[in-house]
C-alpha cells in the first residue's frame, strides 16, 4: 500500500492570502510549515494550517473524495482538485497554492465558482428541452431509451463544475465572455440526449459565434487539466464540425 | 435590518430541498432556497450506488412490486419505521424515478440478451427479455429481495442532483448560495422564516416566510470518521431543535456503513458488494457466510457492519496503523465491470490508497453513514409542533428508515418527500396568509446579532476547533456502532462539560465577515447540543433495533421500546435535552412486527403483535376476492397527494 509515503517528513506549504472583504488588505505569500503524515492530503494539510497556524485561511471542501467539485486551486502551477492531491506527490516537499484564476476571489483560496456555473447553465439552457413534458404520464413506464446512448451521456455528464478548464483556457483569459469547456461539454451532452428535442440549429444559436465554438484556439488546457478525465478535445471538434454545416 | 420576503422558504439545494422548490414553483409560488454552497455540489452528489424504486424490468427484479418493496422497507427499519409514511414511499418511488428520467437522469438500462453477473462468487448468465430492453435497470442491493436498485454507472447522485438543479434553473429558481441559516424565527407556534448568515459579507438577513423547510442533509460529522461531506453538520437539525418547540426524533438512530476506506473514510459504494464483491478477513478468508448464511455480504448495514467489528474483534483484522480494518475483494468482478460500473470507487483508490482495485484488495472500516433521526414531521412533512415548518430529506425524521435504512432508499427518499411534501408545502403556501409582527423580526434578528458580537468582542478563551474535536472523538468512542450504559453515560456527560465550555469560545480571528473561525463557533455549540440528544437517546433505549445496537440490552425490545424518540431543547440555557416518547401503533401495522430473517436477534415481543396478526389473517380471509391494492387499503390506508395517486405500471404486467 501506500508506498511513496515519506513520513515524517517536513512540508512548506506557500499560500497567497487576500481577504478582499478587509479594506486595505493586499495579496501577500505566507508560508506555513507542516510534518507531513501517512496519506496526508492538501485538504488534511489545509485544515491543519487553518487549526493549528492561521484560522483566518479561506478555502473549500465539501465531498472532501474528488466528486463534488468545490475545491480547485491551483496546485505547484496546475489547476486540479485539492482534497485528491497527496502531498506525497511533490518530492520536494514544497507546495505552492494559489486560487484559481478566471473567477472572482471570495478570499484566500476560495474562489467563486457557483456564480459563473449557474450563468453557464442559463446561458446553454442547459436542461431537458421537451413541449410534451408536462403531460407525461407518471403511471405509465418510462420511455425507452437505447443502453448504450444511457452510457454515452453519462460518459459526458460526469462534469462535476469544478472550473479547471476555465482557469487553464488560454481563449478564457482573452475574451471574458467566452464559454469554455464546461458549457461545451454540456452543449454536447444536450445533443447527444434524444430527450432533448432542441436541434443543432438551436444550439447554434446559442455557441455559434467567437464566445462560442469558433472562439476556441484548441489549446486545450481543459483536456490536460480536467481533472474527471472528460474528453474535451474531441467534443469541441465535433461540435465545431457540427457547427460549421449548420449556415 | 435586511428583510427578504418570499411565500417557500427552502433551507437547503439538496435533492430534497430542490424538489420540494420545483413544487412550489410549479404552483406559482415565489420561492427561495438559500444554501451553504452552490446546490450541484451538495453531498447528494456524492450518492454512488443508487435509487430504490420498484420498477421490476430487468430479470432479477422480476416479480417485484411496491408490497415487496415495502417489506424490504419496513424489515429494513427493524420494526421501528412509520409504515404509513414508508406505504406513501415505496407506492410513489417509480413515479419519481420516471419523473426524473423525463428530467434528464441518463439512468443505465436493461439490453436485452445474455449478460454474465457474480453473484456469491460466482458467474452466473443473466438473460433480459426482448420487450425490458432499454427500460431502466436495477442491481442488487443489501436487504433487498429483488434488484431494486437503478443507478447511473456508480455516479447515480450526481446525476440525480444534476437533473433536479437543472431543473430548478429552467424554472428560475433563485438559490441563494453561500448562505447559512442560523435561527429559525418563530412566535411558539408558527414558524415564519429564518435569520441567514451570508458566509462572504457575514451580514444577516430575515428571509420571512409563509412556509419554511428544512433540507439540509446529515448529522454524520459530528464523528470523527464520517464517511460524509464536511458540511454535513446538522445545523438545519439544530436550528428546528433551539427553537424549544419543535422536537427531533430518533436522533440515536445512527448508521454505520460497511465499506469506507481506511483512513479517511471515504466511502466505496454498497454497489460493490451488491454486483459480486466479497469482504476478506486477515487470512483472505470470507467470513460473513459464517455469519449470515443467507444474505451474507448483502444483509442490512447495521448487521453487516456489526458482524464486521465482531470479526475484528476477534482478533481476525488487518493491523494497520490506523488500527484494525478488513479487506473489500471486487477483483472478482473484472476489469471492464469496474471501469464502467464502479469507476467512481475505482479514481478514489487510486487517489488515496494508491491501489488499482482491479487487482488489489480495499482496506474497509464500517464508517458513519447516515442518520435516520432528524427533524420530527408529520407524513405531510410539517413539525406537528410548529406549524409552517416542513421538513424532507436526511435532516428529516418522516421516519420510513425507522432505526436502520437501506440502501439506495435514501436518495429515493429525497426526492419522493420531495414530491409528496412539497404539495403540502404549496398547499399550506396557498392556504395561509404570512402575519408576522415586525417586532418579532426584529426580536431574531437582534438576538443573532447580539450573540456574534459577543463572540467577537469575547475575551474567553476556550479554542473552537479543540472542542470541536473533542466532540467528534467522544462520539466514535463511545456512541458508535456497539453502546452499552457505561460509554453512553460518559458521552452524556463530556459533553455536558463541552457544551458549558462551549459557551466560553474566544476567536483569534475577529473578523465579522468571511471567517471560518466565526462559522465553527457560531455551529459548534449547535452540534454539542445535537450530540447530547444522540447520546442521551442511545443511553435511554434501553434495547437493540437497527443500527442502535446496545452491548447490554441484546434484544429487540417490542414490548417496552417500539417507541419514537422525541428530543426537545426547552431552554438556551439547558444542559440536557427532554426526552419524550411516542408509541408505534402496532395495531394499525400492515406488516406486524416479526424477524426479519438476517441479524439474529431474539426480540421480547409486544402482546398486540399477536392480536394485529390475527386481525391482518381476517381482514384477508373476508377479503377472498380482494386485490393487493384493497388489501393495503384495508390494512394499511394512505393519503397522497392527487397528483401522486395511481398504480405504476410494469413491464409484463401492466398496472396490477
Ligand atoms: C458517500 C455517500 C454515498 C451515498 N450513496 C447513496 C446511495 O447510493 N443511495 C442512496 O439512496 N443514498 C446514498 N447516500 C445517502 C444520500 O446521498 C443522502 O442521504 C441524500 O443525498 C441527502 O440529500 P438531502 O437533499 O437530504 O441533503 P444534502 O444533499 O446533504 O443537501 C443539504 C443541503 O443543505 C444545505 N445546508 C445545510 N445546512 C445549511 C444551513 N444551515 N443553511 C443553509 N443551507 C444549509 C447544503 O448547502 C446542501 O445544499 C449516500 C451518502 C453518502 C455520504
Ligand atoms: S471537496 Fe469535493 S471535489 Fe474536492
Amino acid at each position: 500500500m501506500r508506498q511513496e509515503q515519506q513520513n515524517g517528513r517536513k512540508l512548506k506549504f506557500h499560500i497567497l492570502r487576500f481577504n478582499p472583504q478587509i479594506e486595505g488588505d493586499k495579496p501577500k505569500m505566507v508560508t506555513y510549515e507542516l510534518t507531513e503524515a501517512l496519506g496526508m492530503t492538501v485538504f488534511i494539510a489545509l485544515n491543519q494550517i487553518r487549526e493549528q497556524h492561521d484560522p483566518s485561511l479561506q478555502f473549500d471542501f465539501v465531498c472532501r473524495a474528488g466528486i463534488c467539485g468545490s475545491c480547485a486551486m491551483v496546485i505547484n502551477g496546475k489547476p486540479d482538485l485539492a482534497c485528491r492531491t497527496l502531498t506525497s506527490k511533490f518530492p520536494k516537499g514544497e507546495i505552492t497554492l494559489l486560487p484559481l484564476p478566471a473567477f472572482e476571489l471570495i478570499g484566500d483560496l476560495s474562489v467563486n465558482t457557483g456564480k459563473v456555473m449557474r450563468a453557464v447553465s442559463e446561458r446553454i439552457e442547459g436542461w431537458i428541452h421537451d413541449k410534451n413534458m408536462g403531460e407525461i404520464d407518471l403511471t405509465k413506464m418510462e420511455v425507452t431509451m437505447d443502453p448504450d446512448l444511457a452510457d454515452n451521456i453519462y460518459e459526458l455528464e460526469r462534469c462535476v463544475e469544478c472550473g479547471c478548464c476555465l482557469a487553464a483556457c488560454g481563449t478564457k483569459r482573452m475574451r471574458d465572455d467566452f464559454l469554455g469547456a464546461v458549457g461545451f461539454m454540456k452543449v454536447a451532452r444536450f445533443l447527444m440526449d434524444t430527450r432533448d428535442k432542441r436541434t443543432e440549429e438551436d444550439m447554434y444559436e446559442i455557441i455559434g459565434d467567437d464566445d462560442g465554438i469558433f472562439g476556441c484556439m484548441s489549446l486545450m488546457g481543459c483536456e490536460d487539466f480536467c481533472p474527471k478525465d472528460l474528453p474535451h478535445q474531441h467534443q469541441i471538434a465535433y461540435l465545431r464540425r457540427k457547427m460549421v454545416t449548420v449556415k | 435590518m435586511n428583510v427578504i420576503y418570499t411565500d417557500s422558504l427552502i433551507i437547503g439545494g439538496g435533492l430534497a430541498g430542490l424538489r420540494i422548490a420545483i413544487a412550489s414553483k410549479q404552483r406559482g409560488l415565489d420561492t427561495i432556497i438559500v444554501s451553504l454552497i452552490p446546490a450541484k455540489r451538495s453531498h447528494s452528489a456524492a450518492a454512488q450506488g443508487g435509487m430504490q424504486a420498484s420498477l421490476g424490468a430487468s430479470v432479477k427484479g422480476e416479480g417485484d412490486d411496491e408490497d415487496v418493496h415495502f417489506a424490504d422497507t419496513v424489515k429494513g427499519s427493524d420494526w421501528g419505521c412509520d409504515q404509513k409514511v414508508a406505504r406513501m414511499f415505496v407506492n410513489t418511488a417509480p413515479k419519481a424515478i420516471r419523473e426524473l428520467s423525463t428530467w434528464g437522469v441518463p439512468w443505465s438500462r436493461v439490453k436485452k440478451g445474455d449478460r454474465y453477473v457474480v453473484v456469491n462468487a460466482k458467474r452466473v448468465k443473466l438473460t433480459e427479455k426482448d420487450e425490458a430492453h432499454g427500460l431502466i435497470t436495477a442491481r442488487d442491493f443489501g436487504g433487498t429481495k429483488k434488484w431494486r436498485t437503478c443507478f447511473t454507472a456508480d455516479g447515480t447522485g450526481h446525476t440525480m442532483l444534476y437533473a433536479m438543479d437543472n431543473k430548478a434553473i429552467e424554472l428560475g429558481i433563485p438559490v441563494h448560495e453561500r448562505k447559512e441559516a442560523i435561527a429559525l424565527i418563530h412566535n411558539g407556534e408558527n414558524c415564519h422564516g429564518a435569520i441567514v448568515r451570508d458566509l462572504i459579507t457575514g451580514d444577516l438577513t430575515a428571509y420571512i416566510a409563509k412556509a419554511t423547510t428544512i433540507a439540509t442533509g446529515g448529522y454524520g460529522r459530528l464523528y470523527s470518521v464520517s464517511t460524509n461531506a464536511v458540511i454535513c453538520e446538522g445545523i438545519g437539525a439544530a436550528i428546528a431543535l433551539e427553537t424549544g418547540v419543535a422536537a427531533l426524533g430518533n436522533m440515536e438512530a445512527v448508521q454505520f456503513h460497511p465499506t469506507a476506506i481506511v483512513p479517511v473514510g471515504i466511502l466505496t459504494t454498497e454497489g460493490c458488494r451488491g454486483d459480486g464483491g466479497l469482504l476478506r478477513d486477515v487470512d483472505g478468508y470470507r467470513f460473513m457466510p459464517d455469519y449470515e448464511p443467507e444474505k451474507k455480504e448483502l444483509a442490512s448495514r447495521d448487521v453487516v457492519s456489526r458482524r464486521m467489528t465482531e470479526h475484528i474483534r476477534k482478533g481476525k483484522g488487518v493491523p494497520s496503523p490506523y488500527g484494525d480494518h478488513l479487506w473489500l475483494d471486487i477483483t472478482l468482478l473484472g476489469k471492464e465491470h469496474i471501469d464502467k460500473n464502479l469507476r467512481e470507487v475505482k479514481e478514489i483508490c487510486e487517489y488515496f490508497l494508491g491501489i488499482d482495485p482491479v487487482k488489489q484488495y480495499i482496506p474497509v472500516r464500517p464508517t458513519q453513514h447516515y442518520s435516520m433521526g432528524g427533524v420530527k414531521t408529520n407524513p405531510t412533512g410539517q413539525s406537528p409542533y410548529l406549524k409552517g415548518l416542513f421538513s424532507a430529506g436526511e435532516s428529516a425524521c418522516w421516519d420510513m428508515h425507522g432505526f436502520n435504512r437501506l440502501g439506495g432508499n435514501s436518495v429515493a427518499e429525497t426526492v419522493v418527500a420531495g414530491m409528496i411534501v412539497g404539495e403540502y408545502v404549496a398547499d399550506y403556501c396557498e392556504q395561509n396568509q404570512l402575519e408576522i409582527k415586525t417586532s418579532l423580526i426584529e426580536q431574531f434578528y437582534n438576538r443573532e446579532n447580539q450573540k456574534i458580537d459577543q463572540l467577537i468582542e469575547s475575551s474567553s478563551n476556550e479554542n473552537v476547533f479543540q472542542i470541536k474535536s473533542e466532540m467528534q472523538e467522544i462520539m466514535m468512542q463511545n456512541v458508535g456502532i456497539f453502546r452499552n450504559q457505561k460509554d453512553l453515560e460518559l458521552a452524556v456527560s463530556s459533553l455536558k462539560s463541552l457544551l458549558k465550555r462551549s459557551r466560553k469560545i474566544g476567536l483569534k480571528n475577529k473578523t465579522r465577515s468571511s471567517n471560518p473561525e466565526l462559522v465553527e463557533a457560531i455551529r459548534v455549540p449547535k452540534m454539542i447540543k445535537l450530540a447530547l440528544t444522540v447520546a442521551y437517546g442511545a443511553l435511554q433505549r434501553t434495547e437493540s433495533r437497527g443500527a442502535h445496537s446496545r452491548e447490554d440490552f441484546p434484544e429487540r425490545n417490542d414490548r417496552d421500546w417500539l417507541k419514537r424518540t422525541l428530543a426537545f431543547w426547552r431552554n438556551e440555557e439547558d444542559e440536557m435535552p427532554e426526552l419524550q416518547y411516542e408509541d408505534l401503533d402496532i395495531l394499525s401495522m400492515e406488516l406486524a412486527p416479526a424477524s426479519r430473517g438476517y441479524g439474529n436477534a431474539t426480540i421480547i415481543d409486544n402482546q398486540d403483535t399477536e392480536k394485529r396478526i390475527k386481525q391482518i389473517e381476517e381482514i384477508t380471509k373476508a377479503n377472498p376476492n380482494a386485490d393487493r391494492f384493497e388489501i393495503q387499503e384495508l390494512l394499511n390506508p394512505i393519503e397522497l397527494p392527487k397528483k401522486l395517486q395511481g398504480k405504476n405500471e410494469r413491464v409484463g404486467r401492466g398496472f396490477k
